[in-house]
């Protein structure tokens, strides 16, 4: 059994190194297929991340009117800190901070600052900034702004504006965007892997046809069908593997490249550093499929000449 | 040894291959078969070594019917018939030592016995300094004797030559003919096909004709006559 084995996988390399230009063939086309396996790892990657950091920009903020005092904004933040769906902390600015900021945003603007001056009064109003756990709770959490909790206890009306539904629109047209480009890039790829396996398949069996005499002069000797079948098995294997290391070596420059276009494009995801803190992750998937495709072609390939 | 019972082939109606063929191999025979092209002699030793199955009849070899035998039987079945091809079918990526250990690491045997016995049966076909040699830098000569020491090299019971030395010249078909004889002196039984009517008078061995899928002589030591 051992000897057969050790055979077989001398057997493989032996017609691996010796089909020089063949091999070479097989392992350009499994490059490209395993090349747009690994890409669409890249793009998975990049439109997750974009939706992710998308859906963290969404918050909501609840501007108060000018004339609403500290400790009602503070027991409205207290009543939203107690919702399941928010999660804490919840931002508050006070009416002082907010003209703060504004002066210390509008410094060199001297226009701008002297009209602050000539109103007399600070004209900016409490906000609370809100997130919620998951992006769905949005809707409820403004809802119950909306409804009676927004009344102080005398029923009077103390929110100025929720900016949540100005944002909602723009914020949920791109979750569609993403979503839809990212379902059609699923489809895409998907095709793409399915005609480059099949192109794959079809250079293996062409490097199988070429060898149909070999087989069937291996038959006539009385060689078993998986002793015939496993140097091929072996060599589609090799094929595999060395378009894999290929691959992943072209990775290395073209993600370098990529990197920083991915950062500023992408909010902040740096393709290369991705790619090289999961390295191992993406070096099983690729090594993986590339010998799986390879192995398995050579098996269903040699087959068909095996019927003698 | 091996006997064929009323063996028929056929492919479609109209076709026929074979026709009602019968009759028996005895060791250390060394038969030639004769007929025109299509005459069915390629059909016949294809049966015989279960590449395909007759339509009627049956094909023994020692007692048992090759037609009944599962796939691993068969591949032990043919590890005892050695077969000689007129284009040599040497496989191209391995050198002359591989071809023939091939067939032995085929059969099971062990890196030993592979190490002593490729030696000796390129030595029987006069080819020990071609050891390391691939098919492409061999001749067509060179080559069937590679071919003819494969066959050999499992010491197997028949040689099958399916005209072997169609494609080489009379000084090669002289050589490749002294070594078919040579192995059937050593107790080899040898089924051979040719068109050359040159080798069959010079072999004075049995001699089955055939036509139109039938025998229509078998002589003791016969001529090449059509």
């Amino acid at each position: 059994m051992w000897i057969k084995i050790k055979r077989v996988i001398r057997a493989g390399f032996f017609s691996f190194w010796r089909n020089g230009f063949i091999s070479l063939s097989s392992i350009l086309v499994m490059v490209v297929t395993l090349f747009v396996i690994g890409s669409t790892i890249f793009s998975g990657v990049i439109l997750r991340s974009t939706l992710d950091q998308i859906k963290e920009k969404v918050d909501i903020n609840v501007y108060f009117l000018t004339t609403i005092e500290e400790p009602e904004v503070l027991s409205m933040k207290e009543n939203l800190e107690k919702l399941p769906e928010v999660a804490p902390p919840i931002v508050y600015v006070s009416r002082e901070d907010a003209l703060a900021e504004f002066q210390k945003k509008h410094e060199n603007d001297e226009i701008t600052l002297q009209a602050l001056d000539e109103l007399g009064a600070n004209p900016f109003g409490a906000t609370l900034n809100i997130r919620a756990k998951e992006p769905s709770q949005y809707e409820s959490i403004a809802k119950f702004l909306e409804s009676n909790n927004s009344l102080s206890s005398d029923g009077e009306v103390i929110i100025d504006k929720v900016n949540y539904y100005q944002n909602k629109d723009v914020i949920d047209r791109l979750t569609r965007v993403i979503n839809s480009a990212n379902k059609l890039g699923l489809i895409l790829t998907i095709l793409l892997i399915g005609i480059s396996i099949l192109i794959t398949f079809n250079t293996i069996r062409l490097v199988i046809y070429m060898s149909r005499d070999e087989i069937s002069v291996m038959r006539l000797v009385g060689a078993s069908a998986n002793y015939i079948r496993g140097p091929f098995f072996v060599a589609g294997a090799i094929y595999g593997f060395i378009s894999a290391i290929v691959t992943l070596i072209l990775f290395y420059p073209i993600t370098i490249w990529l990197g920083g276009t991915t950062e500023n494009f992408f909010v902040g995801l740096n393709i290369f550093h991705y790619y090289a803190n999961n390295f191992g992750q993406i070096f099983l998937i690729i090594v993986g499929s590339g010998v799986f495709i390879g192995a398995v072609s050579s098996y269903l390939a040699v087959r068909k000449y095996l019927k003698v | 040894m091996i006997h064929f019972d009323k063996v028929s082939k056929i492919y479609t109606d109209k076709s026929v291959a074979l026709e009602e063929i019968s009759f028996s191999i005895e060791p250390k025979e060394f038969v030639s078969i004769v007929g025109h092209s299509g005459a069915g002699k390629t059909t016949l030793l294809k049966m015989l070594l279960a590449e395909e199955s007759p339509s009627k009849g049956k094909i023994f070899f020692e007692s048992t019917d090759i037609h009944s035998l599962s796939k691993t039987q068969i591949n032990e079945f043919r590890r005892k018939i050695g077969v000689v091809f007129q284009d040599f079918r040497l496989i191209p990526n391995k050198n002359v030592y591989e071809n023939i250990a091939f067939a032995m690491e085929a059969a099971g045997r062990t890196d030993e016995e592979i190490e002593a016995d490729v030696p000796h049966v390129l030595e029987l076909v006069d080819l020990s300094k071609k050891i390391w040699n691939f098919p492409h830098e061999l001749s067509g000569g060179e080559k069937q004797r590679v071919s003819i020491a494969r066959a050999i090299v499992n010491q197997p019971d028949v040689i099958i030559a399916d005209e072997p030395t169609g494609n080489l010249d009379p000084l090669n078909t002289y050589d490749i003919v002294q070594i078919l004889k040579k192995i059937n002196d050593l107790g080899t039984t040898i089924i051979l096909t040719t068109h050359n009517k040159g080798v069959i008078d010079s072999l004075k061995k049995r001699v089955l004709t055939m036509e139109n899928g039938r025998i229509i002589r078998d002589d003791k030591e016969g001529k090449y006559i059509i």
